[in-house]
């Protein structure tokens, strides 16, 4: 999914604003740590999100994207082997 | 590098993975507004690589009557997108 913006559409646009859930807030600071300890980069997550099929993208919440983004590229760079966090959530 | 001032174009070319060159601006002709500064180019960047060299950023500015042509609003309005170096050529 790369290159979203400025596809034509006749939806309208929500503006509604929310407040940020425990999670996301999370999310948003991994980010930040994974990027300070050199682990992965804004590019590298840009890149991850462009990398979810198009469904998925377009039903993904803002920082629910990201939180795949990480999964992929940590799972790419080794940090987490495949499946790792579905395993964890499991036991 | 380019000036305040300048009028660009930016490259029309297709570019296979990760970029911030958005499609509606390929081959667009704007005006460099601000010169940023310079930074790691995610292209590579993006892929492990170390992102050198870094790229000259600028804040360009285009007619959004030229980037959309079905655009209804006013005349005068401008869209405001920060593009890299490697994406643009002197216009003309």
């Amino acid at each position: 999914m790369h290159d979203r913006g400025g596809w034509p559409t006749d939806a309208p646009i929500d503006r509604s604003e929310h407040e940020l859930a425990d999670w996301e807030v999370l999310m948003d600071s991994l980010v930040g740590a994974l990027g300070q300890e050199g682990v992965m980069n804004v590019d590298e997550l840009r890149r991850g999100i462009e990398g979810m099929p198009p469904n998925e993208y377009e039903t993904a919440a803002y920082y629910e994207r990201w939180l795949y983004s990480v999964e992929a590229i940590l799972t790419e760079k080794g940090v987490l082997a495949p499946g790792e966090l579905d395993a964890r959530l499991e036991t | 590098m380019y000036q305040r001032g300048q009028e660009v174009r930016v490259a029309a070319r297709q570019h296979e993975g990760h970029h911030r060159t958005p499609a509606y601006l390929k081959g667009k002709q704007g005006t460099v507004t601000r010169v940023h500064a310079s930074f790691l180019n995610p292209e590579t960047h993006a892929y492990g690589k170390d992102g050198l060299p870094e790229q000259a950023l600028y804040l360009v500015s285009f007619a959004q009557s030229d980037v959309w042509p079905e655009y209804h609003g006013d005349a005068a309005d401008r869209l405001y997108v920060d593009v890299f170096e490697h994406w643009l050529g002197e216009a003309g």
